[in-house]
């Protein structure tokens, strides 16, 4: 809390994350450890870094960074961090701020339409198949023809099924995600 | 008749501030058998103790009680005044209003009337207070170290060289500790063996103190100024009055393969062996689990080289006892082991070493002779990476302290290396530099600056080793924001430091504490850092806490005066609080012997003239007891007392209350 | 007959067709009974937990909650993934009340953590202990194999039961009994680049690259994975890393059910052996 009771930054993650960022001493293990920090602008460390800075400008950087859509979620980090902490679940929450916000890179939108491509289906079908994942998300991130030579190898293969799953429970899947979706705007 | 005199302090706004001590002052002058009651606003100063002395002579006071502050503050001052006015002191009693009173509440009206009950309370016990005089016992005039490394041997040279007797105990079969393993020191790089054997010779040579290598100490018994230790010493299998130390042995013994303790593994030894060529004292012993001899009866060897006799394989371990007035425990430390780290290859990939190790290869008596070589194939490493903090500052799966030396043996490591392999790469992997100490910051500015050593702020993720035989270190630099991945050579790990594998059945033994991570507990984190807290027993070095040599030997020396200064009187006086036992009506239960925590309670039989035993009763030693007053609750028949907190006192002090 | 629930996941009828082929296979060899979640979901797997916090958590509750009500206790997932979602979502629970409130009030339904989530590690040695061990008539003939367990079967102290998370053995048994020899090597934990086969395909080149190239240096015939997303990148994309002009490789790989198929005699057609991407059949051969 500040002087003026606005919530910081470091409160939000908290809240959402459990995660108090006071107790990271920036001993970089977890950016040390990250099989993705070639393809981030900063590491976990530093983020964990602006989140206890939590700055408007350190905020502004956080939200707009490409590291947040880089994480591919191996929890690396998490394991090893000699503090017991959670990098990985304040990126997840960092991630959801900026989607929320419209922050996203344009350069890592691709990664972001895949993820909504991939609920878009399960929210349709309980289920995810493999068609209409990959249709929506090289309709919709604009990427039409890689791996597309793959396509007759994996049908011959008997592992792209043509007939997409659907649930019987889809109705409440539909409903789970409406909930979902309200408990984010309160 | 009681004339009972009551001193009512301010301590300044302390207690003045939340108690209205005029108007204690005056209900305490209205108490029955008081005489003089005042109130003033530094009764420990030197007026207000002249106030008292001058109170207890003009007013011929019978006790006195002073309300004021805690009696563990200032007890010993009033009751010196006291001494000092010709009144017996412990009829002084104090009533604490300012840590049970002032200090803790808010409300004038109520504290000012907790404070008048308070004082009554005190009244009433004083009232009853017999004179106690104080039990004296003698000193042993010796001291007893534990621990023969560098601490133990300035404590046992300071003590020494201040005239008193020393019992030096080593359970290694040389002195020297840590510190003869190293190859040179920080911040100086003085070459450690140079600047310690002369002081190992010291030790052996001087006529004040006993050395006893090769033992440990298997039981303490007693108290401040008359313990009583076993010793075990172990079997040696060569008479050191014998032996010349000219090494004939060593040299023909067929089994040399035994992993070198001194070496931290890397070399090896014989079966019979010194440690290190500069041993004190010089003589071997014989490992009995790898003796060909002694394990199987063959071989002989040694035996049959010794020019002078000195091999006895009938050799026994020994028990010896010696009487003490003071320990100075001077154990040291270890290292932790980092095979609990998964993730550096969980102790199994051979040129990952530790800060021992890597000493061992920089040292000229080294098993590489001074080259550094790694362990796998000997070859001599062109990068090496050094990471800091290894296991220290992990809450999670370490320890959550910090080593303290780690970054000045870091950074001294880096730049000898670096003066022996002129071309090679020292990446030093670091979270902070703490090198606080004189001369420190410059020596670690000097590596990075003057000799190259890379400093990479970051700690390291994983180690691995790929299959052309290089170590695969994976690092940050948070300060750039960048991953670092090095191809490395070597890898030496500054494992944290942490205390020896025994150190909790040592210290069950001396009955001191730990704190929640092994290490010896001193008495006061502040002004008390070299006693513990029980009387007699002092602390020195690495046992208490990490620590370099500067800081061990300046303790060792602090600990030594700490022995002198209670061997300065040939008596030490004890607080007469103790319990007594009535014999006339002591049934013999045993209650009270067995609940006493220092087995201070002994049978005692009483005989008639002609030496029959008549009856047997529980008697309470002086010397041991500490006056807790467990056996005066256990006591079925109500015949042990407490001298000083009598049953009468005590039961008048809450009857003052209702 | 011991019945364990069963949690195909979503790749397990698509991609991972031979990991649901060689686990059923198996179960019936050593006599356990497979019963599938009724109408199951879903877990979210990345995605759920990129977006949405509570999505995250409500998806796998909903399966947590179907198998309890279909008197299953536990409950295998295969997907590496799927099992990390699952089990953590358990322990989440175990931990807050009011998670489990806001989870009942979101999907309706009543769970009251009952249910215990295995791994394909925990269920090969399950295999074993139910009989499977006796029936591994046609050993591989001391197949080097490079165990490869991938992060979420090595992360987290309450998901990761029986074994090291730095230094994993919780193959070995399973693999040993089968005949094959496990060969050390460095790569077992590390991440193949997980979901980013398409969004992020150089990662997953560069990442699974460097696990083959590790793998092959220390002497293997194959690697062994439990988890069809990793086998996704490390066979799938194998000739993807190969056109990047990497390697170049020819590394089976196996899920942990296919190699416990195999030296259980079953044909290597009904594991769906013959369904990869970088030939696998050649390690049928190796089965006495």
């Amino acid at each position: 809390m500040t002087k003026t009771g606005k919530p910081t930054l470091a409160d939000e993650i908290r809240e959402a994350t459990g995660v108090d960022v006071a107790e990271c001493y920036q001993c970089g293990k977890c950016s040390a450890g990250c099989p993705m920090a070639r393809y981030m602008d900063m590491g976990p460390s530093q983020i964990m870094r602006l989140v206890q800075i939590g700055t408007d400008e350190a905020r502004r950087r956080l939200l707009a960074s490409t590291a947040l859509w880089s994480c591919v979620g191996c929890l690396t980090c998490t394991q090893r961090c000699p503090k017991d902490l959670d990098p990985a679940a304040v990126i997840d929450a960092l991630r959801e701020m900026a989607n929320r916000e419209g922050t996203v890179p344009h350069d890592q939108k691709r990664i972001l339409k895949f993820h909504e491509a991939f609920l878009k289906n399960v929210e349709y079908a309980g289920r995810m198949s493999e068609v209409p994942l990959t249709g929506l998300y090289k309709m919709t991130s604009g990427d039409l023809f890689s791996d597309v030579l793959l396509a007759p190898v994996m049908l011959a293969k008997g592992k792209l099924p043509l007939v997409p799953r659907v649930i019987r429970g889809r109705k409440e899947i539909r409903r789970i995600f409406k909930a979902c979706l309200r408990k984010e705007d309160e | 008749m009681a004339r009972v005199g009551v001193f009512i302090c301010h301590c300044g706004e302390n207690i003045g501030r939340t108690v209205d001590c005029p108007a204690v002052a005056e209900a305490a002058g209205r108490l029955p058998g008081v005489v003089e009651s005042v109130d003033y606003k530094y009764m420990c100063s030197d007026p207000g103790q002249q106030m008292i002395k001058d109170a207890i002579k003009e007013k011929k006071l019978t006790g006195v009680v002073v309300a004021a502050c805690s009696p563990r503050m200032h007890e010993p001052t009033f009751r010196r005044a006291a001494a000092e006015a010709g009144l017996n002191p412990f009829l002084l009693e104090m009533a604490n209003i300012r840590e049970h009173c002032s200090w803790v509440h808010e409300d004038r009206e109520q504290a000012t009337a907790k404070a008048v009950d308070l004082v009554r309370v005190m009244v009433e016990k004083v009232k009853r207070n017999a004179e106690l005089n104080p039990i004296r016992v003698p000193v042993e005039p010796t001291a007893l170290v534990i621990g023969g490394g560098i601490a133990g041997i300035q404590a046992a040279l300071d003590v020494a060289n201040g005239g008193k007797k020393v019992v030096l105990v080593e359970k290694s079969p040389s002195l020297g500790g840590h510190m003869a393993r190293l190859s040179e020191t920080f911040p100086t790089l003085d070459c450690s063996q140079c600047i310690l054997t002369p002081r190992m010779v010291e030790v052996a040579a001087h006529p004040n103190i006993e050395l006893l290598t090769y033992s440990e100490v298997t039981n303490v018994d007693g108290f401040v100024g008359n313990f009583e230790v076993t010793i075990k010493q172990k079997a040696r299998y060569v008479d050191p009055d014998t032996c010349t130390g000219c090494g004939a042995c060593y040299q023909k013994c067929p089994v040399k393969k035994i992993p070198s303790e001194f070496d931290a593994a890397l070399g090896s030894r014989t079966a019979i062996y010194t440690p290190f060529p500069q041993a004190v004292p010089n003589k071997p012993v014989i490992d009995a689990e790898h003796c060909l001899m002694l394990t199987k009866g063959k071989c002989g060897l040694c035996e049959k080289v010794c020019p002078t006799g000195a091999i006895n394989y009938e050799d026994t371990d020994r028990e010896v006892t010696r009487k003490v007035g003071a320990i100075i425990v001077a154990t040291g430390f270890q290292l932790w082991d980092h095979s609990a780290y998964g993730e550096y290859g969980a102790g199994k990939l051979a040129d990952v070493i530790d800060g021992f190790q890597f000493e061992r290869l920089l040292s000229a008596s080294g098993p590489t002779g001074g080259e550094v070589r790694r362990p796998s194939d000997g070859q001599v490493p062109q990068t090496v990476v050094f990471i800091q903090c290894c296991g220290s500052r992990d809450p999670k799966r370490g320890v959550e302290y910090c080593s303290k030396i780690c970054c000045m043996y870091t950074a001294k490591h880096a730049m000898l290396y670096r003066h022996k392999v002129h071309d090679g790469r020292a990446v030093v992997f670091y979270m902070d530099v703490r090198a606080g100490g004189k001369g420190y910051d410059e020596f670690v500015r000097r590596a990075i600056e003057a000799d190259g050593a890379e400093y990479v702020r970051g700690r390291v993720s994983r180690i691995y080793r790929r299959a052309d035989g290089k170590l695969i270190v994976r690092g940050a630099d948070t300060l750039a924001a960048l991953p670092v991945t090095i191809e490395a050579d070597l890898v030496v790990l500054a494992d944290a430091i942490v205390p020896q594998t025994r150190s909790a059945e040592l210290a069950q033994m001396l009955g001191i504490a730990y704190d929640m991570n092994g290490f010896y507990s001193e008495a006061h984190p502040k002004l008390r850092p070299v006693e513990t807290a029980t009387a007699g027993v002092f602390l020195a070095g690495a046992c208490q806490s990490p620590k370099d040599i500067p800081d061990s030997v300046a303790q060792a020396s602090a600990a030594a005066s700490k022995a002198l200064g209670l061997f300065s009187n040939p008596e030490l006086e004890r607080e007469p609080i103790i319990a007594r036992v009535n014999e006339t009506t002591c049934v013999h239960c045993r209650a009270c012997i067995n609940a006493c925590p220092y087995t201070a309670i002994d049978d005692y039989d009483i005989t008639d003239r002609n030496g029959n035993v008549i009856r047997t009763v529980a008697r309470v030693n002086e010397g041991l007891c500490q006056g807790c007053g467990t056996c005066v609750a256990v006591c079925r028949s109500n015949s042990i007392d407490l001298d000083g907190f009598t049953d009468e006192q005590v039961l008048a002090e809450i009857a003052t209350l209702e | 007959m011991t019945t364990i629930g069963y949690y195909p996941g979503c790749s397990l009828h698509g991609t991972g067709r031979e990991l649901d082929m060689s686990i059923r296979a198996v179960a019936e060899v050593a006599g356990v009974i497979l019963t599938e979640i009724d109408d199951w979901n879903c877990c979210g797997a990345s995605a759920a937990h990129s977006l949405n916090h509570n999505l995250a958590v409500a998806l796998p509750y909903r399966n947590l909650a179907l198998a309890e009500e279909q008197g299953l206790t536990e409950v295998l997932a295969p997907c590496a993934a799927c099992f990390s979602r699952l089990k953590g979502t358990t322990v989440r629970l175990r931990r807050s009340d009011a998670l489990l409130e806001t989870m009942r009030g979101i999907t309706e339904h009543d769970y009251h953590g009952t249910v215990r989530i295995l791994s394909m590690i925990d269920f090969g040695s399950r295999l074993l202990d139910e009989g499977l061990a006796e029936k591994l008539t046609a050993p591989l003939d001391g197949l080097k194999v490079a165990p490869y367990y991938g992060c979420l079967l090595a992360r987290g102290e309450e998901i990761v039961e029986g074994y090291d998370a730095e230094q994993p053995t919780g193959m070995d048994a399973a693999l040993e009994a089968a005949g094959c020899e496990i060969v050390p090597w460095n790569f077992a934990v590390e991440c193949c680049g997980g979901g980013f086969s398409m969004s992020l395909t150089e990662a997953v080149v560069d990442l699974s690259n460097a696990i083959l190239t590790d793998a092959e240096e220390a002497g293997a015939d194959a690697l062994v994975t439990s988890c069809p997303m990793c086998h996704s990148n490390l066979d799938m994309r194998q000739r993807t890393i190969n056109e990047a002009g990497l390697g170049p490789h020819n590394l089976p790989i196996l899920y942990l059910s296919e190699v416990l198929g195999l030296a259980a005699g079953l044909q290597p057609e009904r594991l769906g052996l013959d369904r990869h991407f970088v030939d696998a059949m050649r390690v049928a051969e190796r089965s006495a």
